[in-house]
């Protein structure tokens, strides 16, 4: 294996197939530390890492939070609000103070799209993309596709469809250079109002009717619709929108085969997905945040140089 | 009085009388005296050889933002006229989006005031449409011109109301005065930081649709139509909008239009890395967008170039793409690149781009200068054609550094800048290859 990662995990986009390979190959064997009594191995052991959450974020912030302790590095979460972002601190100053303080890696959400390449670009330390805008979510993307590797045996030639608010989305940008990386079909579905421009010219097929992307699809993830949409104008109203792109059991009935089902959560239940679906036996929501974890171990144990080679016998004990 | 002052042996352009030709020029009394061979000037007379330069009439930009009053860390009106005659500028208009509003006739009476002081650029001040640029009550046209104003726009922000857009065409005509506007669609253009396409869908930027420009080009072409008053488009920035003004101009509609010379050379592809620098509005546009706008400015449907100069405080730029300013300097590198671009890539001749950076501005907005007539004004600029420079921002006379353009190599200089007679500006160490 000789493919490593760059200095940051910004994005997918950025990352070659091997790259990504390397990531989720590496996952692999940290998935079991979380079944362990003991759930914790010294690999980053004496590092410091700070999560930087601007947005909030319950199941994104806990997975790293985990990932960070269950590796035993010594971590330091920041809010915005009470911290000094909230008094107007801009961007550029706070990644001046996290560098001054001599921080190995920062784990960023944030608002505008592109900020995570902002801080990466002005500080030595790691840089991991927690989110970034309606850019990327590249964790995300990692875990859904270690989830569908989990599921359905390979990502190659695997038919994704992504449902929803594709243009609001860092979630879908994430899945969709990765997956197609890896050489998945990706399609996306969603009203014509929240599908973003040349979204087809990414290479991937763009379906107007869900029932459509049902029949082709072999994996449905489905995305978190905010109500900020309907109060924005781009669709009408929650309730019709369930009644027409909602992932129901009916709909799921007339497909020729099973499709697996995926959410990055948290879910609106009765708005983009049907109870019976979410909680259904195709559904792998819950091996989705399981997975993150996993997955964010491996990410935080390569950037901070940790050899995948080692990645078993790192959470043995002795080595580091 | 200044020294006479005889400009010798250049190559003299004047687009105007269609002159092209090596010549010498004559000014007196900060007037031009006389074009034409062999000229001695007379006793105590500055002579300069400027053998193997350009010697055009000064250019004319009329959509700058000079930032004084209020943002004075940016730009005052003062280095805003040095960044102007070094960049072969000898005329800018100043856009009236300075804080407070330049709304009334004492406040631009001041702007007046500060550029006479400054004693660099002529620096002509353009009065807002509407009181506080708010878009609701109509500002004294009348006032504001007697006071110095060559034009009313609330640039920055569209005139949103068609209502005020009309009543503006139509007071304006009293006072012979184009109303420039920004055209934007504001609901289709809200919380947009880039062009809407490819790109924009990549970064995961809200996107500005071209429709948002086009919809109000359409509109204003419309009012000038109905009104019989002088429309002038700003910055123009897509291929729908150049057709609009091609169909409307061979209607007879009186409208005007200028693109920048970011908009003739970059595309939304500058955006990519999330370059704060690229981040303008208009938005930089696509390839096809380029090619219509090159197309336009040739054949005369876009008259001409303005920079949209738009001072920024360095670290208001370093911030994430969606929190950073709209908005680059210009005046600096606006002939550097449009000569770089258009003239050596063949687009345009010199001449026509002398014609489309002086000339014609100049009638547009009915100033002095873009001529080198005998008895016109003697604003003048003189500029190296041949030898390659490289964009230092940090070098800038402007307050701020704001430019995609840093450290590109470009050809076109103005090497000497005279204001009524007056040498305003001279490049030392000229190289004499």
């Amino acid at each position: 294996m000789t493919a490593t990662l760059e200095k940051d995990l910004v994005g997918l986009e950025f990352l070659s197939a091997e790259q990504i390979r390397l990531i989720l190959d590496t996952a692999e064997p940290f998935k079991e530390v979380s079944e362990r009594q003991i759930k914790k191995v010294p690999a980053l052991r004496g590092k410091t890492i700070v999560n930087l959450f601007f947005e909030a974020s319950t199941r994104t912030r806990i997975s790293f939070e985990f990932a960070e302790k269950r590796l035993s590095a010594d971590t330091v979460n920041v809010a915005a609000s009470g911290s000094s972002v909230s008094k107007g601190e801009t961007l550029v100053d706070t990644a001046k103070n996290l560098e001054a303080m001599r921080i190995d890696m920062v784990v960023m959400r944030h608002g505008a799209s592109g900020a995570a390449q902002f801080l990466g670009n002005r500080i030595r330390s790691n840089v991991i993309n927690a989110g970034d805008g309606k850019h990327e979510h590249p964790t995300q993307g990692l875990l859904d596709m270690l989830t569908i590797r989990d599921k359905v045996g390979r990502i190659e030639g695997v038919k994704v469809c992504l449902v929803g608010d594709i243009m609001h989305s860092r979630v879908a940008r994430s899945n969709l250079w990765g997956l197609t990386k890896l050489g998945a079909e990706v399609a996306v579905c969603g009203p014509r109002s929240l599908l973003p421009r040349g979204i087809e010219q990414l290479g991937v097929r763009a379906f107007g009717r869900v029932e459509e992307a049902i029949e082709w699809a072999d994996v449905l993830n489905v995305l978190r619709l905010q109500l900020e949409r309907m109060e924005k104008g781009f669709i009408p109203s929650l309730r019709e929108y369930y009644r027409v792109f909602g992932v129901t059991t009916e709909r799921l009935e007339r497909a020729p085969k099973p499709l697996t089902i995926m959410h990055p959560g948290p879910m609106n239940r009765g708005v983009e997905i049907d109870s019976r679906v979410a909680d259904g036996p195709h559904s792998v929501i819950l091996d989705q945040v399981t997975n993150g974890v996993a997955v964010r171990m491996a990410v935080l144990y390569l950037l901070a140089g940790g050899r995948p080679e080692l990645a078993d016998a790192a959470k043995g004990g002795g080595s580091e | 009085m200044t020294r006479p002052l005889l400009l010798r042996g250049g190559r003299v352009i004047d687009p105007r009388r269609d002159f092209d030709q090596t010549a010498d020029v004559l000014v007196v009394d900060g007037k031009i005296a006389e074009v034409g061979p062999g000229l001695t000037g007379p006793d105590g007379a500055d002579v300069r050889d400027v053998r193997g330069l350009v010697v055009a009439p000064g250019l004319v930009d009329v959509h700058v933002h000079l930032r004084e009053p209020g943002n004075e860390d940016e730009e005052t009106i003062a280095t805003g006229a040095r960044a102007a005659v070094a960049g072969g500028f000898t005329a800018v208009c100043a856009m009236p989006n300075t804080d407070p509003v330049t709304d009334n006739q004492a406040a631009v009476g001041f702007i007046v005031r500060q550029s006479v002081r400054a004693g660099l650029a002529r620096v002509y001040p353009i009065g807002a449409v509407s009181v506080g640029q708010q878009g609701e009550q109509l500002a004294e046209f009348g006032e504001m011109v007697g006071a110095g104003a060559v034009a009313v726009s609330d640039d920055g922000k569209p005139v949103v109301s068609g209502h005020l857009m009309r009543t503006a065409l139509e007071y304006a005509r009293t006072f012979e005065i184009p109303v420039a506007d920004h055209c934007e669609e504001p609901t289709l253009a809200a919380g947009g930081a880039m062009h809407e396409g490819l790109v924009s869908t990549r970064l995961g930027l809200k996107g500005i649709p071209a429709a948002a420009e086009e919809i109000m080009v359409a509109r204003d072409l419309l009012l000038a139509d109905l009104t019989g008053g002088h429309v002038h488009l700003c910055h123009m920035s897509t291929r729908g909008s150049v057709e609009l003004i091609r169909s409307a101009k061979a209607r007879g509609v009186r409208a005007s239009a200028e693109v920048t010379p970011h908009h003739l050379v970059l595309t939304h592809a500058a955006c990519e890395g999330y370059d704060t620098h690229a981040k303008m509005n208009p938005p930089l546009r696509e390839p096809a967008d380029v090619a219509a706008l090159r197309e336009g400015l040739k054949d005369g449907t876009i008259d001409c170039i303005a920079s949209d100069h738009a001072p920024h405080a360095y670290d208001e730029k370093d911030a994430a793409f969606d929190d950073a300013p709209f908005g680059i300097v210009g005046l600096e590198t606006a002939f550097a690149v449009a000569h770089t671009e258009l003239v050596l890539g063949k687009v345009l001749t010199l001449p026509e781009l002398v014609r489309r950076m002086s000339t014609v501005p100049a009638v547009l907005f009915r100033l002095p200068g873009g001529t080198l007539a005998a008895g016109a004004v003697a604003d003048v600029c003189v500029l190296d054609i041949t030898n390659p420079w490289v964009v230092r921002s940090a070098e800038f006379q402007s307050k701020s550094r704001n430019t995609p353009f840093a450290d590109r190599e470009l050809v076109g200089r103005a090497v000497l800048t005279v204001v009524a007679g007056r040498v305003v500006h001279e490049r030392e160490g000229r190289p004499t290859r």
